[in-house]
């Protein structure tokens, strides 16, 4: 098989796993939270029930709006699907498009702006506060992912993502390090801020006043809002495969035969189905914390990853 | 050195034609000039660039003293640059100052020709008179329109003051290597000692920070950018301010290479600063062109702050380095792209509406669709977001960080995360700023009448826009043929790969910015496709009241504006911008629960400003104001002086 047909089948079955697998991810995380604070809870597939109702429902728009109203949701979808397509979840063989890590942040950001563009379009006062914060806190979160990265590609001397995976996985005790403990920890304060999850953004409040990414969504509907929600979701599921498979980073596949992507897939579900259910417990013990106080969190992360690098760099 | 002589000519022209050429016909023939003379730079930059350009002396009026001007590839470069942006710029002025005044675009014109002769100098001599032209142009310009705006005055004086101060200092720095050398041509003055070069190289970097917008001497850059007609604030945003980096170049790599390490904690220390400091200023600016000019700061802080890495990482890991140098020449490259794009749009708002308020403006999307498109994908440039070529510029020096991260050398390998820290803040900060800047100024509804009836640009100034943002995306799908060519001016081996990608030195990482467009596309289609689909079924609605839980206003004062979208961001930077807030609530008279009205003021200055540059002026003005008491108007106190003076002067010559 060419390198190019490789990637296309790599592309592919990443991005199928993981579309069909998203609003499952977000149904166990809500599925456990709900258990655990004693509520009965929805089922674990209502996420894709309301992705389906969604899709059928005629958008509307309001008027005044503009293109940005119609292209920003088509843009995040596509933009999260590229980064499910790049980063190494089912399988680490090597690339055409090489998955680098700083890549990956930039298309993950195109997204961010697209969100914060369409909560500025319609000239509502709650999406241009939502919008606001959003862009602040993405702001503030881009030193703590840059670090991270950085924590992460020292050690391997490449930005590389699959090169990580493959390190982490041929030196299990790397995992263990200090430097690499601190680096993954700050990647997932990053998970969090990014993805917009408790404690910097509570993801189930429509409470006016504290609302981020809600905000920005409240004018979308219909099929709007189905491709804002799926492609929230897979950002969510791409990012937490890829914490995953960091700190486990065994049952990915080395290269690209039907068997090998099979059984990297099925590991990629398990590992999904852990963390989603290790976030949705998470979160029922934590509150979501003042806007202001989020740069105090990030900076916290910041200093993390900091002391990975340096602790990478003096310890060796 | 046929192209420098074209170039002179069409100036002289344009200087002509603006003088003597009809009202009416100004600025056709004019502009055409300019851009004939920048195309002329364009082809002599591309000449030097392949390393043919030649040697031109030209003689002075004084006998056995001399101007040469010889290119190198590096000077072409920065040529090319010059005329690149000098094209666009003038044939978008067509339109946008025709009806301008005759100094404008004679102003205009010698600005074009004094920032393309500044790379072309091959000695001291060449070098300091086309930078005199290029600040006595651009000084022109910064006052041009001073009739109709009074705050173009103080620009004026400003930039005029700032600019001479950095002649001054340059000057100084030239003069102390020409004494140690004895020539002031560029071959002899590459004999120098670095290591006993430490004063000129402090005198030739304030001057060059200083031209480069550069915090703490970047106080001009804010007045003069807004006040300069708009054609003029893009070529002196993206290509007369990048003469001051051209400068540190010039004197870090061409004629003091390998200084000692301190030289490379300066720039980074400068260049950290500017970004960050530049970057924070944009943010919660909410003056079109002041927030372009501050951004401005900010780009060269990181073009500088690369060039510092470059020069440090240079003994210890050569190849980091080179890609550090490539880094450096391609964020100039995308940020003349990107700047100028945003300029022009700049502009094209400000002619359509009269306003370059953000907190006035908004739904330009609706009547303004091409200076719409045009600034988004500028605005894209400069959030470094990928496809544009600020995204490839600040790979490659992510790159180059991540890189010098595997040195020995324990400060390096301290600075190199607090170096990836700075930069990544700049672009987060980078990314509020112009999703702000686009958001707010072309998205939702028109906040003032006046922006309601803004009007499309004429053809000339589309033309312009349309080229410069086809400049930004050309730089970011296919940037590998351009950053060999940089890397060839400065003799670093980079390689093309791929489709258009770039390969890094050292067998380094590959980014080709085609084939994840391509993978881009391919996801969308299927995307696009299902919602087509889906639209058969269930059409949009379009035309509803905005939803906003059901408690809207139709009213477009409700918006958030410019100023509120960096509230947050104003908040959490609290001490450093140091904003003055004004809260006046007045009660209702019969009960003080109820407020009857909320005044809010909040106003900005540059903290560098006050707290640096006024008690300095203050300091000036009452020395100024002591020496002026000595002399009142009297004729026999004058006369005492004098008879003083003359005194003095026998007792000195008597000794």
């Amino acid at each position: 098989m060419s390198a190019v047909g490789a990637q296309v089948v790599v592309a592919v079955v990443q991005v199928v796993v993981l579309v069909l697998a998203a609003p499952v991810v977000v149904g166990v995380t809500r599925e456990v939270r709900a258990r655990a604070e004693g509520r009965a809870g929805g089922r674990v597939g209502q996420p894709w029930r309301d992705l389906v109702k969604w899709w059928r429902k005629r958008p509307l728009q309001a008027t005044g709006t503009s293109v940005v109203s119609r292209i920003a949701p088509v843009l995040l979808l596509s933009s999260s699907l590229v980064v499910v397509a790049l980063v190494p979840l089912v399988t680490a063989a090597p690339t055409v498009v090489p998955a680098d890590l700083l890549v990956v942040v930039s298309v993950l950001l195109v997204g961010t702006v697209a969100i914060a563009l369409l909560g500025l379009d319609a000239g509502s006062a709650f999406g241009g506060m939502g919008s606001s914060r959003h862009m602040m806190i993405a702001a503030l979160v881009e030193p703590t992912v840059l670090m991270a990265v950085y924590a992460l590609s020292v050690p391997v001397g490449s930005s590389s993502l699959s090169a990580i995976v493959d390190a982490r996985r041929d030196d299990p005790a790397s995992i263990a390090s200090p430097a690499g403990v601190l680096a993954v920890v700050a990647l997932v304060v990053v998970v969090l801020a990014e993805t917009g999850r408790l404690p910097v953004d509570n993801p189930s409040t429509h409470l006016e006043l504290t609302m981020v990414h809600e905000a920005m969504l409240l004018e979308a509907s219909g099929r709007d809002l189905a491709s804002l929600e799926l492609g929230g979701w897979l950002r969510l599921s791409a990012l937490l495969g890829l914490v995953g498979n960091l700190v486990l980073p065994w049952g990915v596949a080395g290269g690209t035969g039907p068997g090998e992507l099979a059984l990297g897939a099925v590991a990629l579900l398990a590992k999904l189905g852990l963390l989603a259910a290790v976030l949705g417990a998470a979160e029922v013990g934590v509150a979501k914390l003042r806007l202001f106080r989020v740069p105090e969190l990030l900076a916290g992360s910041f200093v993390l990853a900091f002391l990975a690098v340096t602790a990478s760099a003096l310890v060796a | 050195m046929t192209p420098l002589w074209v170039q002179a000519a069409a100036a002289l022209l344009a200087v002509l034609l603006a003088v003597v050429a009809p009202a009416r016909l100004r600025g056709r023939l004019a502009g055409a000039a300019c851009a004939v003379t920048a195309g002329a730079g364009v082809w002599g930059g591309a000449q030097a660039m392949a390393g043919g350009a030649g040697v031109l002396v030209v003689g002075t009026a004084l006998p056995g003293v001399s101007m040469t001007f010889a290119p190198d590839r590096l000077g072409g470069l920065f040529i090319i640059l010059a005329g690149g942006v000098g094209v666009v710029a003038s044939v978008y002025g067509i339109g946008y100052a025709a009806w301008a005044a005759r100094t404008t675009w004679a102003g205009f014109a010698v600005l074009l020709l004094g920032m393309q002769l500044v790379p072309a100098a091959g000695d001291v001599l060449g070098f300091l008179l086309p930078w005199e032209l290029m600040a006595g142009g651009s000084a022109v310009l910064v006052l041009a329109e001073h009739r109709t705006r009074p705050s173009a005055r103080p620009a004026g004086v400003w930039y005029t003051v700032m600019t001479h101060l950095s002649l001054v200092t340059i000057l100084g720095g030239f003069a102390l290597l020409v004494v140690a050398t004895g020539g002031q041509d560029f071959a002899t003055l590459a004999t120098a000692d670095p290591a006993a070069s430490g004063a000129a190289f402090v005198l030739l970097t304030l001057g060059f920070a200083a031209k480069a917008g550069l915090v703490p001497l970047h106080v001009w850059l804010p007045r003069a950018h807004p006040e300069a007609p708009s054609h003029a604030s893009a070529a002196m945003s993206a290509a007369m301010v990048k003469m001051g980096l051209y400068g540190l170049l010039l004197v870090t790599v061409r004629l003091l290479p390998g200084g000692p390490a301190w030289w490379a904690w300066t720039l980074i220390g400068l260049g950290a600063v500017s970004a960050v400091y530049g970057i924070l200023q944009a943010g919660v600016a909410s003056d079109l062109k002041r927030l372009l000019a501050y951004s401005t700061t900010e780009n060269l802080g990181l073009m500088v702050l690369a060039l510092g890495v470059a020069l440090l990482l240079r003994p210890a890991a050569p190849v980091a380095s080179a890609t550090a140098l490539l880094a450096c020449l391609l964020l100039a490259v995308s940020h003349a792209a990107f700047k100028t794009t945003l300029f022009l749009g700049a502009g094209s708002v400000l002619h359509a509406t009269g306003e370059r308020d953000l907190d006035r403006l908004g739904g330009l999307v609706h009547t303004m669709p091409w200076t719409a498109t045009t600034f988004a994908i500028g605005a894209l440039g400069a959030a470094a977001l990928p496809l544009t070529g600020g995204f490839v510029a600040e790979w490659v020096l992510l790159q180059a960080l991540v890189r010098g991260g595997e040195t020995v050398d324990r400060t390096v390998t301290v600075a190199t995360p607090l170096a990836i820290g700075v930069v990544a803040l700049t672009a987060g900060l980078a990314l509020l700023t112009f999703v702000k800047a686009f958001g707010i100024g072309f998205l939702a509804r028109p906040r003032t009448p006046g922006t309601q009836r803004a009007h499309r640009a004429p053809v000339s100034m589309r033309a312009g826009m349309v080229a410069a943002a086809a400049a930004v995306v050309a730089l970011g799908v296919a940037p590998g043929p351009v950053a060999v060519a940089l890397a060839r001016a400065v003799d670093v081996p980079v390689t093309s790969t791929g489709v258009a990608g770039i390969a890094l030195p050292g067998a380094g990482p590959v980014l080709d910015p085609a084939l994840v467009a391509a993978l881009g596309l391919g996801l969308t289609v299927p995307v696009v496709a299902a919602v087509l689909v889906a639209a058969r079924r269930a059409p949009r609605v379009v035309e509803v009241p905005a939803w906003g839980c059901g408690a809207v206003r139709d009213d477009p004062r409700v918006q958030y504006t410019a100023t509120s979208y960096a509230e947050p961001l104003l908040r959490v930077f609290d001490d450093a911008l140091q904003p003055e807030r004004d809260v006046e609530v007045t009660h209702i008279a019969e009960s003080r629960y109820l407020a009857a009205r909320v005044a809010y003021r909040q106003e900005l200055s540059d903290v560098v400003e006050t707290r640096l540059y006024r008690p300095v002026l203050r300091a000036v003005d009452v020395v100024a104001d002591r020496v002026r008491r000595v002399h009142n108007g009297s004729v026999s106190r004058y006369l005492t002086f004098a008879f003083g003076a003359l005194v003095a002067v026998l007792v000195v010559v008597a000794r």
